[in-house]
Protein backbone atom coordinates (compact mmCIF):
# COMPACT_ATOMS: atom_id res chain seq x y z
CA UNK A 1 0.00 0.00 0.00
CA UNK A 2 2.89 2.36 0.61
CA UNK A 3 3.46 3.04 -3.06
CA UNK A 4 -0.22 3.89 -3.72
CA UNK A 5 -0.27 6.73 -6.17
CA UNK A 6 -2.92 9.36 -5.44
CA UNK A 7 -1.95 11.24 -8.56
CA UNK A 8 -3.62 8.80 -10.93
CA UNK A 9 -3.41 10.38 -14.34
CA UNK A 10 -5.40 7.64 -16.00
CA UNK A 11 -7.75 7.87 -18.98
CA UNK A 12 -10.63 9.21 -16.87
CA UNK A 13 -8.45 12.02 -15.63
CA UNK A 14 -7.59 13.07 -19.17
CA UNK A 15 -11.21 12.80 -20.34
CA UNK A 16 -12.17 15.01 -17.42
CA UNK A 17 -9.65 17.65 -18.47
CA UNK A 18 -10.75 17.54 -22.10
CA UNK A 19 -14.40 17.96 -21.12
CA UNK A 20 -13.50 20.79 -18.80
CA UNK A 21 -11.79 22.57 -21.67
CA UNK A 22 -14.71 21.94 -24.04
CA UNK A 23 -17.38 23.28 -21.70
CA UNK A 24 -15.15 26.23 -20.92
CA UNK A 25 -15.05 27.03 -24.64
CA UNK A 26 -18.85 26.78 -24.63
CA UNK A 27 -19.02 29.21 -21.74
CA UNK A 28 -16.65 31.66 -23.35
CA UNK A 29 -18.51 31.42 -26.68
CA UNK A 30 -21.15 33.87 -25.44
CA UNK A 31 -18.43 36.48 -24.93
CA UNK A 32 -16.86 35.65 -28.29
CA UNK A 33 -20.19 36.00 -30.07
CA UNK A 34 -21.11 39.34 -28.52
CA UNK A 35 -17.66 40.74 -29.35
CA UNK A 36 -17.90 39.16 -32.80
CA UNK A 37 -21.24 40.86 -33.43
CA UNK A 38 -19.75 44.23 -32.56
CA UNK A 39 -16.60 43.68 -34.64
CA UNK A 40 -18.45 42.54 -37.75
CA UNK A 41 -21.04 45.32 -37.78
CA UNK A 42 -18.34 47.88 -36.91
CA UNK A 43 -16.18 46.57 -39.76
CA UNK A 44 -18.93 47.11 -42.32
CA UNK A 45 -19.83 50.52 -40.95
CA UNK A 46 -16.27 51.74 -40.43
CA UNK A 47 -15.49 53.26 -43.82
CA UNK A 48 -18.77 55.16 -43.74
CA UNK A 49 -18.02 56.45 -40.25
CA UNK A 50 -14.49 57.49 -41.17
CA UNK A 51 -15.06 58.93 -44.65
CA UNK A 52 -18.61 60.06 -45.15
CA UNK A 53 -20.31 60.69 -41.88
CA UNK A 54 -20.77 64.08 -40.31
CA UNK A 55 -21.78 63.12 -36.78
CA UNK A 56 -23.66 66.32 -36.15
CA UNK A 57 -25.68 65.91 -39.31
CA UNK A 58 -26.19 62.19 -38.76
CA UNK A 59 -27.86 62.68 -35.40
CA UNK A 60 -29.57 66.04 -35.91
CA UNK A 61 -30.81 66.04 -39.49
CA UNK A 62 -34.33 64.73 -40.03
CA UNK A 63 -33.61 63.99 -43.69
CA UNK A 64 -32.98 60.36 -44.55
CA UNK A 65 -32.59 60.20 -48.32
CA UNK A 66 -29.82 57.69 -48.91
CA UNK A 67 -31.08 56.73 -52.35
CA UNK A 68 -30.83 60.25 -53.76
CA UNK A 69 -28.37 60.05 -56.66
CA UNK A 70 -26.89 63.57 -56.40
CA UNK A 71 -27.18 64.64 -52.81
CA UNK A 72 -27.89 61.67 -50.54
CA UNK A 73 -28.72 62.69 -46.98
CA UNK A 74 -28.05 60.58 -43.93
CA UNK A 75 -29.92 62.05 -40.99
CA UNK A 76 -31.44 59.65 -38.51
CA UNK A 77 -33.23 62.15 -36.26
CA UNK A 78 -36.63 61.30 -37.72
CA UNK A 79 -35.89 57.59 -37.35
CA UNK A 80 -34.85 58.09 -33.72
CA UNK A 81 -38.04 60.07 -33.18
CA UNK A 82 -40.02 57.24 -34.76
CA UNK A 83 -38.44 54.59 -32.57
CA UNK A 84 -38.72 56.76 -29.45
CA UNK A 85 -42.36 57.69 -29.97
CA UNK A 86 -43.44 54.12 -30.63
CA UNK A 87 -41.40 52.72 -27.73
CA UNK A 88 -42.64 55.51 -25.45
CA UNK A 89 -46.29 54.82 -26.23
CA UNK A 90 -45.68 51.08 -25.90
CA UNK A 91 -44.29 51.62 -22.42
CA UNK A 92 -47.29 53.79 -21.43
CA UNK A 93 -49.42 50.79 -22.37
CA UNK A 94 -47.15 48.03 -21.08
CA UNK A 95 -45.80 49.36 -17.76
CA UNK A 96 -49.08 49.77 -15.83
CA UNK A 97 -50.62 46.63 -17.30
CA UNK A 98 -47.61 44.39 -16.81
CA UNK A 99 -46.99 45.60 -13.25
CA UNK A 100 -50.71 45.29 -12.46
CA UNK A 101 -50.82 41.79 -13.91
CA UNK A 102 -47.62 40.81 -12.09
CA UNK A 103 -49.03 42.02 -8.77
CA UNK A 104 -52.29 40.20 -9.37
CA UNK A 105 -50.64 36.94 -10.41
CA UNK A 106 -47.90 37.12 -7.79
CA UNK A 107 -49.78 38.49 -4.78
CA UNK A 108 -53.53 38.01 -5.16
CA UNK A 109 -54.11 34.94 -7.31
CA UNK A 110 -53.71 31.53 -5.73
CA UNK A 111 -53.51 27.88 -6.71
CA UNK A 112 -54.79 26.77 -10.10
CA UNK A 113 -55.90 30.23 -11.17
CA UNK A 114 -52.40 31.52 -10.72
CA UNK A 115 -50.92 28.61 -12.70
CA UNK A 116 -53.33 29.15 -15.59
CA UNK A 117 -52.59 32.87 -15.71
CA UNK A 118 -48.86 32.28 -15.72
CA UNK A 119 -49.19 29.81 -18.58
CA UNK A 120 -51.34 32.25 -20.57
CA UNK A 121 -48.83 35.06 -20.08
CA UNK A 122 -46.04 32.74 -21.19
CA UNK A 123 -47.97 31.80 -24.34
CA UNK A 124 -48.60 35.47 -25.13
CA UNK A 125 -44.87 36.10 -24.99
CA UNK A 126 -44.36 33.39 -27.61
CA UNK A 127 -46.35 35.02 -30.43
CA UNK A 128 -43.81 35.89 -33.18
CA UNK A 129 -43.27 39.54 -34.02
CA UNK A 130 -44.18 39.07 -37.68
CA UNK A 131 -47.60 37.84 -36.56
CA UNK A 132 -48.00 40.94 -34.37
CA UNK A 133 -47.07 43.07 -37.39
CA UNK A 134 -49.68 41.25 -39.44
CA UNK A 135 -52.26 41.96 -36.72
CA UNK A 136 -51.31 45.65 -36.81
CA UNK A 137 -51.77 45.63 -40.54
CA UNK A 138 -55.04 43.75 -40.79
CA UNK A 139 -56.91 44.19 -37.50
CA UNK A 140 -55.64 47.39 -35.85
CA UNK A 141 -55.37 49.42 -39.06
CA UNK A 142 -59.07 49.37 -40.05
CA UNK A 143 -60.05 49.63 -36.39
CA UNK A 144 -58.10 52.87 -35.89
CA UNK A 145 -59.39 54.34 -39.16
CA UNK A 146 -62.97 53.64 -38.08
CA UNK A 147 -62.65 54.67 -34.42
CA UNK A 148 -60.76 57.92 -34.86
CA UNK A 149 -61.86 58.82 -38.37
CA UNK A 150 -58.30 59.24 -39.67
CA UNK A 151 -57.13 58.48 -43.23
CA UNK A 152 -54.32 56.08 -42.26
CA UNK A 153 -54.34 53.58 -39.42
CA UNK A 154 -50.69 52.63 -39.67
CA UNK A 155 -49.13 55.08 -37.23
CA UNK A 156 -47.56 55.63 -33.81
CA UNK A 157 -50.79 54.61 -32.07
CA UNK A 158 -51.05 51.31 -33.93
CA UNK A 159 -47.40 50.31 -33.51
CA UNK A 160 -47.33 51.57 -29.91
CA UNK A 161 -50.28 49.41 -28.87
CA UNK A 162 -48.95 46.38 -30.76
CA UNK A 163 -45.52 46.80 -29.22
CA UNK A 164 -47.04 47.36 -25.78
CA UNK A 165 -49.01 44.13 -26.05
CA UNK A 166 -45.84 42.35 -27.22
CA UNK A 167 -43.64 43.64 -24.43
CA UNK A 168 -46.17 43.30 -21.61
CA UNK A 169 -46.05 39.50 -21.17
CA UNK A 170 -42.26 39.43 -20.87
CA UNK A 171 -42.30 42.36 -18.47
CA UNK A 172 -45.03 40.63 -16.47
CA UNK A 173 -42.93 37.47 -16.13
CA UNK A 174 -39.82 39.33 -15.02
CA UNK A 175 -41.76 41.60 -12.65
CA UNK A 176 -43.50 38.59 -11.14
CA UNK A 177 -40.09 36.96 -10.56
CA UNK A 178 -38.98 40.14 -8.80
CA UNK A 179 -42.04 40.02 -6.52
CA UNK A 180 -41.44 36.34 -5.83
CA UNK A 181 -37.86 37.13 -4.80
CA UNK A 182 -39.19 39.11 -1.83
CA UNK A 183 -38.98 36.70 1.14
CA UNK A 184 -42.31 35.53 2.58
CA UNK A 185 -41.26 36.45 6.08
CA UNK A 186 -41.51 40.14 5.08
CA UNK A 187 -45.15 39.60 4.17
CA UNK A 188 -45.82 37.51 7.26
CA UNK A 189 -44.35 40.16 9.54
CA UNK A 190 -46.54 42.85 8.02
CA UNK A 191 -49.65 40.65 8.09
CA UNK A 192 -49.01 39.81 11.75
CA UNK A 193 -49.25 43.51 12.49
CA UNK A 194 -52.73 43.61 10.99
CA UNK A 195 -51.94 44.98 7.56
CA UNK A 196 -54.34 44.16 4.72
CA UNK A 197 -53.05 42.42 1.61
CA UNK A 198 -52.90 45.72 -0.26
CA UNK A 199 -51.02 47.41 2.58
CA UNK A 200 -48.53 44.57 2.57
CA UNK A 201 -48.01 44.94 -1.17
CA UNK A 202 -47.86 48.71 -1.17
CA UNK A 203 -45.71 49.25 1.93
CA UNK A 204 -43.56 46.13 2.00
CA UNK A 205 -43.44 44.08 -1.21
CA UNK A 206 -43.20 46.86 -3.79
CA UNK A 207 -40.42 48.80 -2.00
CA UNK A 208 -38.49 45.55 -1.52
CA UNK A 209 -38.92 44.54 -5.16
CA UNK A 210 -38.29 48.04 -6.50
CA UNK A 211 -35.04 47.30 -8.32
CA UNK A 212 -36.29 44.09 -9.87
CA UNK A 213 -39.36 45.89 -11.18
CA UNK A 214 -37.19 48.65 -12.59
CA UNK A 215 -35.10 45.96 -14.29
CA UNK A 216 -38.27 44.52 -15.84
CA UNK A 217 -39.22 47.95 -17.20
CA UNK A 218 -35.74 48.52 -18.63
CA UNK A 219 -35.77 45.15 -20.38
CA UNK A 220 -39.18 46.07 -21.81
CA UNK A 221 -37.75 49.34 -23.14
CA UNK A 222 -34.82 47.47 -24.70
CA UNK A 223 -37.24 45.03 -26.25
CA UNK A 224 -39.39 47.79 -27.74
CA UNK A 225 -36.35 49.61 -29.01
CA UNK A 226 -35.03 46.60 -30.88
CA UNK A 227 -38.30 45.22 -32.23
CA UNK A 228 -38.18 45.04 -36.00
CA UNK A 229 -40.90 43.22 -37.94
CA UNK A 230 -43.94 44.45 -35.99
CA UNK A 231 -42.70 48.02 -36.17
CA UNK A 232 -41.90 47.70 -39.86
CA UNK A 233 -45.43 46.58 -40.64
CA UNK A 234 -47.49 48.72 -38.24
CA UNK A 235 -45.87 52.18 -38.26
CA UNK A 236 -46.67 53.08 -41.86
CA UNK A 237 -42.94 53.34 -42.54
CA UNK A 238 -42.85 56.98 -43.63
CA UNK A 239 -40.20 59.41 -42.47
CA UNK A 240 -41.74 61.91 -40.09
CA UNK A 241 -41.06 63.86 -36.94
CA UNK A 242 -44.34 62.84 -35.29
CA UNK A 243 -46.53 65.55 -33.79
CA UNK A 244 -49.44 63.32 -32.86
CA UNK A 245 -50.09 59.62 -32.34
CA UNK A 246 -51.86 59.54 -35.70
CA UNK A 247 -48.69 60.34 -37.65
CA UNK A 248 -46.96 57.58 -39.54
CA UNK A 249 -43.32 57.16 -38.59
CA UNK A 250 -40.34 55.01 -39.43
CA UNK A 251 -38.17 53.21 -36.89
CA UNK A 252 -34.40 52.66 -36.89
CA UNK A 253 -34.72 48.89 -36.98
CA UNK A 254 -37.37 48.93 -39.70
CA UNK A 255 -35.18 51.12 -41.90
CA UNK A 256 -32.42 48.50 -41.87
CA UNK A 257 -34.90 45.71 -42.55
CA UNK A 258 -36.49 47.53 -45.45
CA UNK A 259 -33.38 48.85 -47.15
CA UNK A 260 -30.55 46.39 -46.60
CA UNK A 261 -31.77 44.16 -49.41
CA UNK A 262 -31.54 46.88 -52.04
CA UNK A 263 -28.11 48.36 -51.26
CA UNK A 264 -24.79 47.41 -52.82
CA UNK A 265 -22.18 46.10 -50.44
CA UNK A 266 -19.61 48.79 -49.64
CA UNK A 267 -21.78 51.70 -50.75
CA UNK A 268 -22.40 54.68 -48.46
CA UNK A 269 -26.02 53.65 -48.01
CA UNK A 270 -24.89 50.18 -46.94
CA UNK A 271 -22.39 51.69 -44.50
CA UNK A 272 -25.05 54.03 -43.13
CA UNK A 273 -27.35 51.10 -42.38
CA UNK A 274 -24.57 49.30 -40.51
CA UNK A 275 -23.83 52.54 -38.62
CA UNK A 276 -27.46 52.54 -37.47
CA UNK A 277 -26.81 48.94 -36.42
CA UNK A 278 -23.83 50.02 -34.32
CA UNK A 279 -25.96 52.71 -32.73
CA UNK A 280 -28.71 50.19 -31.92
CA UNK A 281 -26.17 47.73 -30.54
CA UNK A 282 -24.61 50.34 -28.24
CA UNK A 283 -27.97 51.63 -26.97
CA UNK A 284 -29.35 48.17 -26.20
CA UNK A 285 -26.03 47.19 -24.63
CA UNK A 286 -26.31 50.20 -22.35
CA UNK A 287 -29.93 49.43 -21.45
CA UNK A 288 -29.10 45.79 -20.66
CA UNK A 289 -26.04 46.74 -18.65
CA UNK A 290 -28.07 49.23 -16.61
CA UNK A 291 -30.84 46.67 -16.05
CA UNK A 292 -28.26 44.14 -14.89
CA UNK A 293 -26.62 46.59 -12.49
CA UNK A 294 -29.98 47.71 -11.11
CA UNK A 295 -31.17 44.15 -10.51
CA UNK A 296 -27.83 43.14 -9.04
CA UNK A 297 -28.10 46.05 -6.63
CA UNK A 298 -31.04 44.30 -4.96
CA UNK A 299 -29.24 41.04 -4.55
CA UNK A 300 -26.29 42.69 -2.87
CA UNK A 301 -28.56 44.45 -0.41
CA UNK A 302 -30.03 41.20 0.85
CA UNK B 1 -64.24 41.97 20.94
CA UNK B 2 -62.82 41.64 17.42
CA UNK B 3 -65.30 43.92 15.75
CA UNK B 4 -64.02 45.65 12.66
CA UNK B 5 -63.48 49.37 13.10
CA UNK B 6 -64.36 51.87 10.40
CA UNK B 7 -60.68 52.07 9.53
CA UNK B 8 -60.48 48.30 9.14
CA UNK B 9 -63.47 48.33 6.86
CA UNK B 10 -62.03 51.14 4.78
CA UNK B 11 -58.75 49.28 4.44
CA UNK B 12 -60.62 46.18 3.37
CA UNK B 13 -62.47 48.14 0.73
CA UNK B 14 -59.23 49.66 -0.58
CA UNK B 15 -57.73 46.18 -0.82
CA UNK B 16 -60.76 44.88 -2.69
CA UNK B 17 -60.60 47.85 -5.04
CA UNK B 18 -56.98 47.21 -5.94
CA UNK B 19 -57.52 43.47 -6.27
CA UNK B 20 -60.25 44.09 -8.83
CA UNK B 21 -58.20 46.76 -10.61
CA UNK B 22 -55.24 44.43 -11.05
CA UNK B 23 -57.48 41.56 -12.09
CA UNK B 24 -58.99 43.79 -14.78
CA UNK B 25 -55.50 44.71 -15.98
CA UNK B 26 -54.51 41.05 -16.24
CA UNK B 27 -57.69 40.26 -18.13
CA UNK B 28 -57.24 43.24 -20.45
CA UNK B 29 -53.79 41.94 -21.27
CA UNK B 30 -55.12 38.54 -22.24
CA UNK B 31 -58.41 39.42 -23.94
CA UNK B 32 -56.97 41.15 -27.05
CA UNK B 33 -54.93 38.07 -27.79
CA UNK B 34 -57.97 35.83 -27.59
CA UNK B 35 -59.78 38.20 -29.97
CA UNK B 36 -56.79 38.09 -32.31
CA UNK B 37 -56.61 34.31 -32.26
CA UNK B 38 -60.33 34.16 -32.91
CA UNK B 39 -59.99 36.48 -35.91
CA UNK B 40 -57.10 34.48 -37.34
CA UNK B 41 -59.04 31.26 -37.01
CA UNK B 42 -62.29 32.64 -38.43
CA UNK B 43 -60.62 34.32 -41.43
CA UNK B 44 -57.84 31.84 -42.14
CA UNK B 45 -59.24 28.57 -40.89
CA UNK B 46 -61.20 27.87 -44.06
CA UNK B 47 -58.15 27.92 -46.33
CA UNK B 48 -56.15 25.39 -44.37
CA UNK B 49 -56.28 21.99 -45.96
CA UNK B 50 -53.96 19.16 -46.91
CA UNK B 51 -53.31 20.89 -50.25
CA UNK B 52 -52.56 24.23 -48.58
CA UNK B 53 -49.89 22.63 -46.41
CA UNK B 54 -48.35 20.34 -49.01
CA UNK B 55 -48.36 22.10 -52.37
CA UNK B 56 -46.29 24.90 -53.89
CA UNK B 57 -47.53 28.47 -54.14
CA UNK B 58 -48.84 29.24 -57.63
CA UNK B 59 -49.75 32.28 -59.71
CA UNK B 60 -47.16 34.62 -58.19
CA UNK B 61 -47.90 33.43 -54.65
CA UNK B 62 -51.55 34.50 -54.84
CA UNK B 63 -52.77 30.93 -54.82
CA UNK B 64 -51.65 27.43 -53.96
CA UNK B 65 -49.99 26.22 -50.79
CA UNK B 66 -47.10 26.91 -48.48
CA UNK B 67 -45.10 23.69 -48.65
CA UNK B 68 -41.67 25.21 -49.57
CA UNK B 69 -41.96 27.70 -46.71
CA UNK B 70 -42.97 24.99 -44.26
CA UNK B 71 -40.11 22.73 -45.32
CA UNK B 72 -37.67 25.66 -45.31
CA UNK B 73 -38.57 26.57 -41.75
CA UNK B 74 -37.97 22.96 -40.68
CA UNK B 75 -34.53 23.04 -42.35
CA UNK B 76 -33.61 26.36 -40.74
CA UNK B 77 -34.74 25.27 -37.28
CA UNK B 78 -33.03 21.88 -37.43
CA UNK B 79 -29.68 23.24 -38.59
CA UNK B 80 -29.88 26.03 -35.99
CA UNK B 81 -30.56 23.41 -33.30
CA UNK B 82 -27.58 21.29 -34.37
CA UNK B 83 -25.38 24.34 -33.82
CA UNK B 84 -26.88 25.95 -30.74
CA UNK B 85 -27.72 22.92 -28.59
CA UNK B 86 -24.16 21.56 -28.19
CA UNK B 87 -22.72 25.04 -27.58
CA UNK B 88 -25.56 26.06 -25.31
CA UNK B 89 -25.50 22.90 -23.21
CA UNK B 90 -21.70 23.11 -22.89
CA UNK B 91 -21.96 26.71 -21.78
CA UNK B 92 -24.66 25.82 -19.25
CA UNK B 93 -22.60 22.91 -17.90
CA UNK B 94 -19.64 25.23 -17.50
CA UNK B 95 -21.68 27.91 -15.74
CA UNK B 96 -23.49 25.48 -13.47
CA UNK B 97 -20.76 22.94 -12.68
CA UNK B 98 -17.39 24.63 -13.12
CA UNK B 99 -17.63 28.42 -12.99
CA UNK B 100 -16.85 30.16 -9.73
CA UNK B 101 -18.61 33.24 -8.43
CA UNK B 102 -16.16 35.73 -9.89
CA UNK B 103 -15.82 38.60 -12.37
CA UNK B 104 -15.24 36.27 -15.30
CA UNK B 105 -18.55 34.47 -14.72
CA UNK B 106 -20.22 37.85 -14.42
CA UNK B 107 -18.89 38.87 -17.81
CA UNK B 108 -20.18 35.64 -19.36
CA UNK B 109 -23.60 36.29 -17.81
CA UNK B 110 -23.58 39.83 -19.09
CA UNK B 111 -22.68 38.56 -22.58
CA UNK B 112 -25.60 36.12 -22.45
CA UNK B 113 -28.01 38.85 -21.39
CA UNK B 114 -26.78 41.05 -24.20
CA UNK B 115 -26.94 38.28 -26.77
CA UNK B 116 -30.62 37.99 -25.87
CA UNK B 117 -31.11 41.75 -25.82
CA UNK B 118 -29.41 42.80 -29.05
CA UNK B 119 -32.13 43.67 -31.61
CA UNK B 120 -32.88 40.89 -34.07
CA UNK B 121 -32.05 43.14 -37.00
CA UNK B 122 -28.56 43.71 -35.57
CA UNK B 123 -28.14 39.92 -35.47
CA UNK B 124 -29.15 40.02 -39.13
CA UNK B 125 -26.44 42.60 -39.89
CA UNK B 126 -23.95 40.39 -38.08
CA UNK B 127 -25.10 37.38 -40.09
CA UNK B 128 -24.64 39.30 -43.34
CA UNK B 129 -21.22 40.65 -42.35
CA UNK B 130 -19.87 37.45 -40.86
CA UNK B 131 -21.48 34.37 -42.40
CA UNK B 132 -22.79 35.55 -45.76
CA UNK B 133 -19.68 37.55 -46.70
CA UNK B 134 -16.66 37.00 -44.46
CA UNK B 135 -16.98 33.22 -44.23
CA UNK B 136 -18.38 33.11 -47.75
CA UNK B 137 -21.44 30.94 -47.11
CA UNK B 138 -23.54 33.29 -49.25
CA UNK B 139 -27.24 33.61 -48.59
CA UNK B 140 -27.83 30.04 -47.52
CA UNK B 141 -29.56 27.93 -44.92
CA UNK B 142 -26.20 27.59 -43.19
CA UNK B 143 -25.70 31.35 -42.82
CA UNK B 144 -29.30 31.91 -41.70
CA UNK B 145 -29.20 29.02 -39.22
CA UNK B 146 -25.90 30.19 -37.74
CA UNK B 147 -27.44 33.63 -37.21
CA UNK B 148 -30.54 32.10 -35.64
CA UNK B 149 -28.44 29.77 -33.49
CA UNK B 150 -26.40 32.60 -32.00
CA UNK B 151 -29.49 34.67 -31.45
CA UNK B 152 -31.38 31.93 -29.58
CA UNK B 153 -28.32 30.60 -27.73
CA UNK B 154 -29.34 32.41 -24.50
CA UNK B 155 -32.64 30.47 -24.44
CA UNK B 156 -30.77 27.14 -24.37
CA UNK B 157 -28.12 28.32 -21.92
CA UNK B 158 -30.52 29.82 -19.41
CA UNK B 159 -33.04 26.96 -19.40
CA UNK B 160 -30.33 24.26 -19.30
CA UNK B 161 -28.48 26.00 -16.49
CA UNK B 162 -31.71 26.18 -14.51
CA UNK B 163 -32.37 22.46 -14.91
CA UNK B 164 -28.78 21.58 -13.99
CA UNK B 165 -28.92 23.72 -10.89
CA UNK B 166 -32.19 22.11 -9.86
CA UNK B 167 -30.28 18.87 -9.25
CA UNK B 168 -29.47 18.89 -5.50
CA UNK B 169 -25.83 19.50 -4.67
CA UNK B 170 -25.81 16.46 -2.37
CA UNK B 171 -26.19 14.21 -5.44
CA UNK B 172 -22.89 15.51 -6.77
CA UNK B 173 -21.14 15.22 -3.40
CA UNK B 174 -22.28 11.62 -3.05
CA UNK B 175 -20.83 10.84 -6.45
CA UNK B 176 -17.53 12.62 -5.80
CA UNK B 177 -17.15 10.72 -2.58
CA UNK B 178 -17.20 7.50 -4.58
CA UNK B 179 -14.10 8.74 -6.38
CA UNK B 180 -15.81 9.84 -9.58
CA UNK B 181 -14.29 12.65 -11.62
CA UNK B 182 -16.27 15.79 -12.31
CA UNK B 183 -17.22 14.64 -15.81
CA UNK B 184 -18.28 11.21 -14.60
CA UNK B 185 -20.49 12.94 -12.05
CA UNK B 186 -21.99 15.23 -14.67
CA UNK B 187 -22.58 12.44 -17.19
CA UNK B 188 -23.96 9.82 -14.83
CA UNK B 189 -25.73 11.89 -12.18
CA UNK B 190 -26.34 15.51 -13.16
CA UNK B 191 -27.35 15.12 -16.82
CA UNK B 192 -29.66 12.08 -16.36
CA UNK B 193 -31.45 13.95 -13.58
CA UNK B 194 -31.92 17.09 -15.65
CA UNK B 195 -32.31 15.81 -19.20
CA UNK B 196 -36.07 16.38 -19.32
CA UNK B 197 -35.65 19.96 -18.16
CA UNK B 198 -33.06 20.50 -20.87
CA UNK B 199 -35.44 19.08 -23.49
CA UNK B 200 -38.14 21.48 -22.31
CA UNK B 201 -35.76 24.36 -22.97
CA UNK B 202 -34.89 23.02 -26.41
CA UNK B 203 -38.57 22.84 -27.40
CA UNK B 204 -38.84 26.48 -26.30
CA UNK B 205 -35.89 27.34 -28.50
CA UNK B 206 -37.46 25.59 -31.49
CA UNK B 207 -40.53 27.71 -30.99
CA UNK B 208 -38.51 30.94 -30.80
CA UNK B 209 -36.49 30.04 -33.88
CA UNK B 210 -39.62 29.21 -35.89
CA UNK B 211 -41.07 32.67 -35.46
CA UNK B 212 -37.98 34.79 -36.11
CA UNK B 213 -38.05 36.80 -39.31
CA UNK B 214 -35.56 39.66 -39.32
CA UNK B 215 -32.41 37.53 -38.79
CA UNK B 216 -33.13 35.31 -41.80
CA UNK B 217 -34.33 38.00 -44.24
CA UNK B 218 -30.89 38.74 -45.64
CA UNK B 219 -28.94 35.67 -44.62
CA UNK B 220 -30.73 32.75 -46.22
CA UNK B 221 -34.48 33.09 -46.59
CA UNK B 222 -35.85 34.45 -49.85
CA UNK B 223 -39.26 35.73 -50.92
CA UNK B 224 -39.75 32.98 -53.45
CA UNK B 225 -37.82 30.08 -54.90
CA UNK B 226 -39.27 27.32 -57.02
CA UNK B 227 -36.76 24.83 -55.65
CA UNK B 228 -36.89 22.92 -52.42
CA UNK B 229 -33.62 23.08 -50.47
CA UNK B 230 -31.27 20.17 -51.17
CA UNK B 231 -28.38 21.11 -48.87
CA UNK B 232 -27.43 23.69 -46.27
CA UNK B 233 -25.86 25.84 -48.99
CA UNK B 234 -29.21 26.43 -50.73
CA UNK B 235 -31.53 29.36 -50.21
CA UNK B 236 -34.98 28.63 -48.95
CA UNK B 237 -38.39 30.07 -48.25
CA UNK B 238 -39.55 30.28 -44.62
CA UNK B 239 -42.94 30.53 -42.91
CA UNK B 240 -42.26 33.76 -41.03
CA UNK B 241 -40.86 35.58 -44.04
CA UNK B 242 -43.61 34.14 -46.23
CA UNK B 243 -46.21 35.77 -43.96
CA UNK B 244 -44.42 39.11 -44.31
CA UNK B 245 -44.25 38.68 -48.09
CA UNK B 246 -47.86 37.71 -48.72
CA UNK B 247 -49.08 40.36 -46.26
CA UNK B 248 -47.09 43.29 -47.63
CA UNK B 249 -45.16 42.59 -50.82
CA UNK B 250 -47.47 40.74 -53.18
CA UNK B 251 -50.41 42.55 -54.79
CA UNK B 252 -53.68 40.77 -55.34
CA UNK B 253 -53.41 38.15 -52.63
CA UNK B 254 -56.85 36.83 -51.63
CA UNK B 255 -57.75 37.83 -48.07
CA UNK B 256 -57.76 34.37 -46.58
CA UNK B 257 -54.24 33.44 -47.72
CA UNK B 258 -52.14 35.59 -45.32
CA UNK B 259 -54.54 34.74 -42.47
CA UNK B 260 -53.98 31.08 -43.26
CA UNK B 261 -50.19 31.50 -43.24
CA UNK B 262 -50.37 33.44 -39.96
CA UNK B 263 -52.58 30.78 -38.45
CA UNK B 264 -50.23 27.93 -39.39
CA UNK B 265 -47.21 29.87 -38.07
CA UNK B 266 -48.83 30.84 -34.77
CA UNK B 267 -50.22 27.31 -34.49
CA UNK B 268 -46.74 25.80 -34.79
CA UNK B 269 -45.31 28.21 -32.22
CA UNK B 270 -48.10 27.89 -29.67
CA UNK B 271 -48.22 24.11 -30.05
CA UNK B 272 -44.53 23.79 -29.23
CA UNK B 273 -44.78 26.23 -26.35
CA UNK B 274 -47.76 24.41 -24.90
CA UNK B 275 -45.91 21.12 -25.24
CA UNK B 276 -42.94 22.62 -23.42
CA UNK B 277 -45.14 23.96 -20.62
CA UNK B 278 -47.12 20.72 -20.28
CA UNK B 279 -43.88 18.73 -20.19
CA UNK B 280 -42.52 21.01 -17.47
CA UNK B 281 -45.63 20.65 -15.33
CA UNK B 282 -45.60 16.88 -15.72
CA UNK B 283 -41.97 16.84 -14.59
CA UNK B 284 -42.67 19.04 -11.61
CA UNK B 285 -45.34 16.59 -10.52
CA UNK B 286 -42.92 13.69 -10.84
CA UNK B 287 -39.99 15.25 -9.03
CA UNK B 288 -38.56 13.03 -6.32
CA UNK B 289 -36.69 15.61 -4.29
Amino acid sequence: MDNFDFDQRNLDWYIDKVVQTLVFIGGVSAIIFIIGIFIFIAKEGLSFILDTIDFKEFFTSPYWEPADEYAPEYGILALIAGTASVTGLAMIVAIPFSLGAAIYIGEFATGKKREYMKVLVELLAAIPSVVWGFIGLTIMNPLIIKLFNVPVGLNVLNAGIILGLMAAPIMTSIAEDALKAVPDRYREAAEAMGATRWQVIYKVVLPAAKNGLLGAILLGVGRGFGETMAVLMATGHSINLPTSVFDSVRALTATIAAELGETAQGSDHYGALFTIGIFLFLITFLINLTADLVVRGVKKGR
Amino acid sequence: MFEATTLNKRNQRVQELFRILFLMMTILLIVPVIIILGTLISKGGSIISYDFLFTNPTEGMTAGGIFPALLGTIWLVMVALLISVPIGVAAAVYLSEYAGDNWFTRIINLAIINLAGVPSIVHALFGVGAFVMFFGFGTSILAASLTLAIMTLPVVIVSTRESLQAVPFAFREACWNMGATRWQTIRQVVLPNSISGILTGIILEVSRTTGETAPIMFTGAVFFTPFLPQSVFDQTMAMSLHLFVVATQVPGVPDALPYGVALVLIGMVLLMNSASIAFRMYLRGKKKW
